[in-house]
């Protein structure tokens, strides 16, 4: 009996080796001429991200098959397109933000976007006719109202808090709003950005890999009362976990932007497709599924469509933005900076 | 006669192909991106002196995390081996080794709701007037590294102690040792057989490790080389930096694992091996000591999985437990899983065979275990360069995205391979020592020796091994997330993706379907192979 189950077990186990990588073989889609393929990073193609509407009301407009290829990271779907060359399945990058746009224009491998950007309306001016800005948010403290009364009103009140008000953030070195900090850092204290690390440093409690982390393993479980993220996470719990437990903390030098950004690859062979869903991005039906699936504001204005929890957010009097060049050029020095001041 | 000598000739083919697989999976990405780098500096590497701060600290944490993991198993696996007949032993065994195959975030989650700053623990001892702990800072490595690698080292040592023969307990007993002399003499040798190997392998875990040791850190002063390599690669685009960082890392760990082998005491041979019998166990043992020791390890790593489970019950877990995507990732993660551990499992035991040919037969036993340290190489690949490398390899040939599924599969059974040969290592020696004489005065050779002298005796580890290679590969993330697409939704994914998308509670009750789903594979895994073979035969 024993032994019958076993050579069962064998078998199962064999044919699930074998029949696995066959089954995907056959069952992995042909790729039909019109077919777009859209590279991003995994948080927008999950479930509960933008990724499925966006593709099922494209669908519906188009005539034709949108895949989204997910990669881990923003960075890593330049990485991706570089390794692959003029070869990428890619006809599209979706994901990547504003620092990245000088390394990603510097590849020579994206195209004008072709886009009317007219019915953009950002923080800022856009000027860049490859990169589709499709949505943005700022960057922002986000306090634990039940660990936290009153939080610092500005950077500079953080930074000179005393040293047992603690606070969770992100690596610049692997993380997009660890990156976005030390942007701000800079941008508010310029040549002091070192010694205003250095008066932060006792106050943080740790420096995380990514933001899931930071928010979801610490900050959410009360680690501490602060926690580096967007001015739009406390739209999402108030309007989906309806709890107005969390929210940003609005500071007076301003708060820095993040803009995120889609464009077109110059060897696609499906130019006019890609161009189309470009257009599609900052129309309305996508721009509307943006604020609660990538908790971002959405790049233009959809009026009554932008979640009432939206309006309750705190609104920035200062959009700080470094040029995407300038970020390229001195990342790496402004790095080793904050290494040397938080060591 | 005739066809005896020819498959006892054949000894090399198992290990041979084990190995080409090996290669094909590790050694080759790296020489794909040794190519695509082009010039490679060692000395703008080990001169930066960023670079050298981090390799510093990578030795720096990974000795102190081993020295403590390893040296905190001894007492447990002793105690455990003290211990048979308790109530609940054999759970206790099991969830202990699930530490080891939890993704990282769901981890990270688990010991801070015990040791955090609001944990559990800091709770108890608030109310208790005792000032609160950090962990945030080495201890928090400590904490981490000891949660993951105790349990798999106790383990290991439990395996030694059991298998201590029963003539030295009778022996033990006949000459009244105390305490200190039973372990002095009968369980220290046993234990000391196993105690650098674990000692290598946990240290190489922890040198490598990077997300943890970098959210309990405290800081960017716990940068390991695997950071740098990640940061090379990702956000500077620098492929010849971290094919650089890549190549110190495995150079380091390489020497390590040889410098290993060099101190192990060679090839102990004489013990016949024997079932267990804790019967002829009569000696005084601290019971109350026992008893703590046992409790103390437990409550360490069982009060994070409670955690973890506990959080999983919220208004959203049978939403979740029946979305379409859940049972989807489920199911690819069982079949993943399973195909990975049978190949796992299978590679393992080719390279044994063909390893222990060349450390019995042919007396080169030093040969033979250098050998088996190529199956240990995955440990030191930093998931991101093997991605990029495989990646590189296989773009010209096949569509990456559609085979990620495969791929997955492919690298969890070299990624598992450590440990099967951890585990069978041993129990293949014995088994060979014990019979080899016999078998080839017999000329019994092939399969009929496999089928008859060796697989009595390997049943349980093998049966081990399978439960551990299968749980380890469906807790791990990292090989799918290099290639995932929606098309190979697995459950770790799924987990971080609800956790990128705020869906907090969904996240949870991922996570604890995960851990259900590990614990599921490793037990009926193991149980599948305990029965005695030989009851009608």
């Amino acid at each position: 009996m024993l032994r019958t189950i076993r050579r069962q077990f064998y078998s199962a186990a064999l044919t699930a080796m074998f029949a696995t990588p066959l089954a995907l073989f056959i069952a992995s889609p042909v790729q039909a001429s019109n077919t777009l393929t859209v590279y991003t990073y995994d948080s927008f193609t999950s479930e509960w991200g933008p990724g499925p509407v966006i593709k099922k009301a494209f669908e519906e407009t188009c005539e034709c098959t949108l895949e989204f290829v997910a990669v881990d990271s923003s960075a890593g779907i330049l990485n991706r397109v570089q390794l692959e060359g003029e070869n990428t399945k890619a006809d599209v990058v979706l994901g990547l933000d504003y620092n990245l746009m000088a390394l990603a224009e510097d590849t020579g491998m994206l195209a004008e976007s072709g886009a009317n950007l007219e019915k953009v309306s950002l923080p800022v001016d856009w000027e860049s006719t490859v990169f589709v800005p499709y949505d943005y948010g700022h960057f922002a403290f986000i306090y634990n109202t039940e660990l936290m009364d009153s939080p610092p009103t500005s950077l500079d009140e953080l930074v000179n808090a005393p040293d047992d008000l603690k606070i969770i953030i992100q690596d610049p070195r692997t993380s997009t709003p660890g990156l976005g900090l030390m942007l701000w850092v800079k941008s508010v204290y310029g040549d002091d950005a070192a010694a205003a690390w250095k008066k932060l440093q006792p106050k943080i409690l740790t420096v995380t890999k990514g933001w899931s982390e930071a928010y979801f393993s610490l900050f959410m479980n009360g680690e501490a009362p602060m926690v580096l993220s967007y001015d739009t996470s406390p739209g999402y719990h108030m309007a989906v976990d309806k709890t107005e437990q969390y929210q940003a903390a609005a500071f007076d030098e301003g708060h820095y932007l993040q803009i995120e950004v889609a464009a077109m690859l110059k060897s696609t062979s499906n130019q006019e497709l890609a161009q189309s869903f470009l257009q599609f991005l900052i129309s309305e039906p996508a721009q509307s599924v943006l604020p609660l699936t990538n908790v971002m504001y959405p790049s233009i204005d959809i009026g009554d469509a932008l979640p009432a929890e939206f309006s309750k957010l705190i609104k920035p009097s200062v959009s700080l933005l470094l040029p995407t060049e300038t970020v390229r050029d001195n990342r790496k020095d402004w790095i080793d900076e904050w290494l040397e001041s938080a060591n | 006669m005739a066809r005896v000598n020819k498959t006892a000739e054949r000894w090399w083919l198992p290990g041979a192909l084990a190995l080409f697989v090996l290669v094909l999976l590790t050694g080759l990405p790296l020489v794909a991106l040794l190519f695509a780098a082009g010039d490679i500096s060692a000395k703008a590497v080990t001169e930066n002196a960023y670079h050298q701060r981090v390799i510093r600290f990578s030795f720096f944490q990974a000795f102190l995390s081993a020295s403590l993991s390893t040296l905190l198993a001894i007492p447990v696996a002793r105690a455990l081996s003290q211990e048979r007949n308790f109530i609940g032993r054999s759970l206790i065994v099991h969830l202990y080794s699930m530490a080891l195959v939890i993704p990282t975030l769901v981890t990270i989650s688990g010991i801070v709701v015990v040791y955090g700053r609001t944990g559990w623990l800091n709770s108890v001892l608030g109310s208790m007037g005792i000032e609160r702990f950090s962990i945030y800072g080495l201890s928090g490595i400590l904490i981490a590294a000891v949660f993951f690698n105790m349990p798999l080292a106790s383990r290991v040592f439990l395996q030694a102690l059991e298998n201590i023969p029963s003539e030295q307990w009778r022996l033990a007993t006949q000459l009244r040792m105390n305490q200190w002399a039973q372990f002095r003499f009968i369980e220290w040798p046993a234990i000391r057989k196993q105690l650098v190997g674990i000692f290598v392998l946990v240290f190489i875990l922890c040198f490598t490790s990077f997300t943890i040791v970098m959210t309990l850190g405290g800081g960017p002063r716990a940068t390991t080389i695997e950071v740098a390599i990640y940061q090379a690669l990702r956000f500077d685009f620098d492929l010849d930096t971290a094919v650089a960082l890549a190549l110190v890392q495995l150079i380091a760990c390489a020497t390590l694992l040889l410098l290993s082998s060099l101190l192990t005491f060679s090839n102990t041979i004489g013990f016949a091996y024997q079932e267990p019998k804790s019967a002829l166990r009569s000696l005084a043992t601290h019971r109350w000591i026992n008893v703590i020791i046992i409790g103390l390890a437990a409550l360490f790593v069982l009060l994070p999985l409670a955690g973890l489970l506990l959080s999983a019950i919220n208004p959203e877990t049978m939403t979740v437990l029946t979305h379409t995507n859940t049972i989807k990732a489920g199911i690819n993660t069982i079949i993943v899983s399973i195909s990975a551990s049978v190949l796992a499992v299978t590679m393992g035991v080719g390279l044994l065979i063909s390893t222990r040919h060349i450390r019995i037969r042919l007396h080169k036993y030093r040969l033979g275990e250098w050998l088996q340290h190529t199956g240990n190489m995955i440990l030191v690949m930093p998931p991101v360069v093997l991605g990029t490398g495989l990646f590189l390899l296989l773009r010209p040939f096949a569509d990456v995205f559609a085979l990620a599924l495969v791929l997955a599969v492919l690298i969890n059974s070299v990624m598992a391979l450590p440990f099967v040969l951890r585990i069978l290592d041993g129990p293949m020696m014995q088994a060979a020592q014990h019979h080899d004489k016999l078998i080839q005065s017999l000329g019994i050779s092939g399969l009929s020796r496999w089928r008859w002298l060796d697989w009595p005796l390997l049943r349980k580890p093998f049966g081990y091994a399978l439960g551990v290679s299968a749980a380890l590969s469906a807790g791990d993330l990292s090989a799918i997330a290099l290639f995932g697409s929606e098309r190979a939704l697995t459950l770790p994914l799924l987990l971080y993706q609800r956790m990128g998308s705020y869906r907090l509670y969904e996240a949870s009750v991922t996570a604890a379907l995960l851990l259900l789903v590990c614990l599921l594979l490793f037990v009926t895994l193991q149980s599948l192979f305990r029965h005695k073979q030989h009851a009608g035969t």
